[in-house]
């Protein structure tokens, strides 16, 4: 199977590079005209074809990789190091991207099956499609340069004698979001090579019309989803596995995959301005390039152990390749952009500071400023190093500093953004749109005062009350734009107020859709701003000890071990009472397991979660004085809004990727002087974005 | 003499209350931050919350109470006895370094290289955010105007009243 993935890479390598170079001529051909042996357009066809054939083949070659995992065979190196025969069938699933060579044959697999998708739905733009196919093409050549050369998963063990068992996979990634954190967030880095890839091409044949915005920014909607559904499950992961209570901890592969979320998010917004109003062309592009190429910075922070991080199991010196590669990105980028920048020429101007536009061009620089202040503290200790001789880490309280007021900056403009008219907004509309969120923001702010929240006495409590108050006001002008707009539907259709609404939000997906999702964002922040009252207690615990936490009390039943091929395990049973009353039918186990294979040590988590707070319980080993168990336990404040907030926000960009209502049409017979007879069709508008 | 039209009047007056918001909001956070500054046990929190527990938890100095942790009580305990000493936070967080190094700092110093760090976000951003208001300024200024012309050359006003347009925008107002 080692031979038959090896090929398959091989030839999807040749299929790519025929792809680059042939479609390459194809479009130079077309651009040039004048005559040629073979038909350009035949040529690209064979070159969309060759694109097609390379999905087989690399899928091909990712079916041999998990096919040797399945069966066993240590004969692969790769396998040897990241599975084992005991390890549980969704883990040896996993093993496809626990590794550096896996991720990228994962990487390579999920780029060829966005170009298939893209290549099969050439019809719509057939030009437009030739050119993003190409560029895709050239970013797969170096993926698979780096499959057959740097990287390659199907090497051989050394020595050519297979070991009889495997050193199996890192335990830290023996998680059930393990088997779906990785390819969730590769589907959202990978994703965006697509609208770069669009993009770029635009740029190359200077496109007319928008049409490429609305096919990038739907592509860029839709791996904006997985990337944000990658990372919170990377939270969550965090959060259930590594047993210190958080969910983020600022670690530089963390930040990596935030930046591309960021400057991403800043488009989806910016382009609207280009659709809207035909501003910001080379803004916008540039915003999209950037964003792929941070997808890349990403990896490569991932791969080349440039920063120290906990991701540290993905180190190699594939860095050179990336940095080259990102090198040769930049250089055709800006290489485009110089030709080709008098077509990117603004068709207006923003005409007020006070209008959407502006609102926009304030999103867009808080995320910037964002993306910029977690790029630049992730290098940092990188630039201290070469400045100073020593490695100044930043920890979160730097990042807690700087990236907080930026946050809460952006929430604001969450809520103020969408209240604001195009071009201009007048004194009238604003008081009008601002003076209900304006007292949502005070009562909330003097409601938590009075409960006893004190932001003077400590920066997070500050910020908290302030996030807690911005929330509820975004939130009040969200629902009131519902609101006001179900009244005109219900006026318009007699229809009551849950069917207006759903009428309303079928009629202009993408707008409300968008508004699902700032609300998803005001829960998720609501989440956040709980960390600040995060509590902890730790003590070691024999049979009937007492941890008390909050309004609970922990009770240890007992503690124990188990074992099983996989693994070691050793954990108690905690019983959980509030106002002397059981809460919990089962006890609460937290667990410590070590793993037979290589002696690794995994902590398992019990939560108890509800939208109040979370009871997080974790089994930190033995005290080495008196051999008990160690029990920390935790009380976090909202943590479950987060979880919930994803899902409205998923559920928000799921809204908008759904075609609007097609504006209703009605035929009206008009009758008309002199003939009499004839009668004009006339359309009637009935919403529709 | 300089006139104003109607919407450039609007659009001075809106700025105008929206300075006179912000300068109300940072006179409150300013308030907000100050309250309490001297109070010994904000800044006990304040100072804790600055410096690193050096037992290799990795905790924060007042985060960290994990079971056995034989160096968190011993610096909490020398963080206290310099607040009443008198000493400054600078002077307190000074003597911690040279006790335990560099690393005891929860983030850099404001001090040389690792001021840097600090600077350079709030730099960057301070610089965009002027950049785009002098840039939005200088583009709402130099809007082209549209000129209606009879056929007697005279400039006659526009077809749509100022009501028509304000309806116009408000109707066709869907994203």
């Amino acid at each position: 199977m080692a031979a038959f993935g090896s090929f398959a890479l091989l030839i999807g390598l040749a299929l790519a590079a025929y792809n680059l170079f042939a479609g390459g001529i194809a479009l130079r051909l077309l651009a040039v005209g004048g005559p040629a042996r073979i038909s350009p357009e035949r040529l690209a066809e064979t070159a969309r074809r060759a694109g097609i054939g390379g999905f087989a083949a690399i899928t091909a070659a990712a079916f041999a990789l998990s096919w040797s995992v399945f069966h066993n065979d240590f004969s692969i190196e790769y396998i040897v190091e990241h599975s084992n025969i005991a390890l549980p069938a969704p883990y040896k699933f996993a093993a496809l991207w626990s590794g550096q060579e896996g991720s990228l044959l994962l990487w390579a697999w999920l780029l060829a099956a966005y170009g298939f998708v893209l290549r099969l739905t050439h019809k719509s733009d057939v030009k437009l499609h030739a050119y993003a196919g190409t560029i895709l093409a050239g970013v797969q050549v170096f993926f698979l340069l780096l499959l057959n050369f740097a990287a390659p998963p199907f090497s051989l063990v050394r020595g050519g004698i297979a070991p009889a068992d495997g050193n199996g996979l890192n335990p830290l990634l023996q998680y059930p979001e393990m088997v779906i954190h990785p390819p969730m967030l590769y589907l959202g880095y990978v994703g965006f090579t697509v609208p770069f890839a669009f993009a770029l091409g635009a740029l190359m044949m200077r496109y007319p019309g928008e049409k490429w915005i609305h096919i990038t920014r739907r592509w860029t909607m839709f791996t904006w989803m997985f990337l944000t559904i990658g990372i919170f499950l990377g939270m969550h992961w965090a959060y259930a596995v590594l047993g210190w209570g958080g969910y983020w901890g600022w670690d530089p592969v963390e930040n990596a995959s935030v930046m591309p979320w960021l400057t991403g998010t800043a488009f989806l917004h910016s382009v609207m301005m280009q659709e809207k109003r035909g501003m910001m062309k080379s803004w916008n592009v540039w915003l999209i390039f950037v964003t792929f190429m941070l997808s890349i910075l990403g990896t490569l922070l991932t791969r080349a152990g440039l920063v120290s991080s906990v991701h540290a199991f993905a180190q190699s010196s594939i860095g050179n390749w990336f940095v080259a590669f990102l090198v040769v990105i930049a250089v055709v980028c800006i290489f485009t952009y110089v030709l080709q920048r008098d077509h990117l020429k603004s068709e207006h101007r923003v005409e007020s500071l006070v209008s959407r536009e502006s609102s926009f061009l304030f999103n867009n620089l808080v995320l910037l400023a964002a993306c910029f202040t977690i790029l630049w503290g992730t290098l940092f200790p990188v630039l201290s190093e070469y400045v100073e001789g020593t490695k100044t880490t930043l920890s979160g309280a730097y990042y807690s500093h700087i990236a907080i007021p930026i946050g809460v900056f952006l929430l604001l403009l969450t809520g103020v953004g969408p209240l604001l008219a195009w071009r201009a907004s007048s004194f009238k509309s604003l008081r009008r749109n601002f003076i209900l969120p304006g007292i949502a923001f005070l009562v909330t702010a003097v409601v938590l005062i009075a409960v006893g929240l004190r932001p003077w006495a400590d920066e997070g409590v500050f910020y908290s009350l302030m996030t807690f108050s911005l929330a509820v006001a975004v939130a009040t002008a969200v629902a009131s734009e519902f609101l006001r707009g179900a009244a005109v539907v219900h006026r318009q259709t007699g229809k009551n107020y849950l069917e207006s609404t759903v009428l309303l939000v079928r009629r202009s997906t993408r707008r409300y859709g968008g508004y699902l999702v700032h609300f998803g964002v005001v829960i998720i922040f609501i989440g956040f701003a709980g960390y600040a009252f995060n509590r902890s207690a730790e003590s070691p615990m024999a049979t009937g000890d007492k941890i008390e936490i909050g309004p609970y009390t922990l009770v240890n039943l007992g503690n124990t071990q188990e074992s099983n091929p996989n693994y070691d395990s050793e954990f108690s049973l905690l019983d959980v009472y509030q106002n002397g009353k059981k809460v919990l039918d089962q006890p609460m186990a937290p667990e410590k397991r070590v793993y037979a294979v290589n002696g690794q040590p995994q902590t398992m988590v019990a939560n108890h979660s509800t939208m109040r707070w979370d009871l997080y319980v974790v089994y930190e080993g033995r005290d080495s004085t008196t051999g008990l168990p160690i029990i920390k336990a935790f009380l976090n404040p909202l943590v479950m809004w987060i979880w919930v907030g994803l899902v409205v926000v998923v559920f928000g960009t799921l809204v908008a990727l759904v075609p609007s209502l097609s504006p209703a049409r009605a035929t009206v017979a008009v009758p008309v002087p002199k003939s009499g007879s004839m009668a004009a069709v006339v359309g009637v508008t009935g919403g529709g974005d | 003499m300089r006139f104003l039209n109607r919407s450039s009047w609007r659009s001075t007056q809106i700025s105008g209350r929206l300075a006179r918001v912000a300068q109300m909001l940072l006179v409150a956070c300013v308030v907000c931050f100050s309250v309490g500054a001297t109070d010994p046990q904000a800044r006990f929190n304040d100072l804790g919350h600055k410096m690193m527990c050096t037992c290799g938890c990795g905790q924060v100095l007042l985060e960290c109470n994990h079971v056995g942790c034989t160096v968190s009580g011993g610096m909490r305990d020398e963080l206290t006895a310099g607040l009443a000493t008198g000493m400054n936070d600078s002077l307190i967080l000074q003597s911690f370094v040279q006790k335990y190094g560099a690393t005891v700092l929860a983030a850099p110093t404001t001090e040389g290289f690792d001021l840097v760090a600090w600077i350079m976000p709030f730099l960057v951003s301070a610089v965009a955010l002027v950049g785009t208001i002098l840039l939005v300024r200088n583009w709402a200024k130099n809007q082209p105007q549209i000129v209606h012309a009879g056929p007697d050359g005279k400039v006659r006003p526009p077809g749509i009243g100022v009501e028509m347009r304000e309806r116009i925008r408000r109707e066709t107002e869907m994203d």
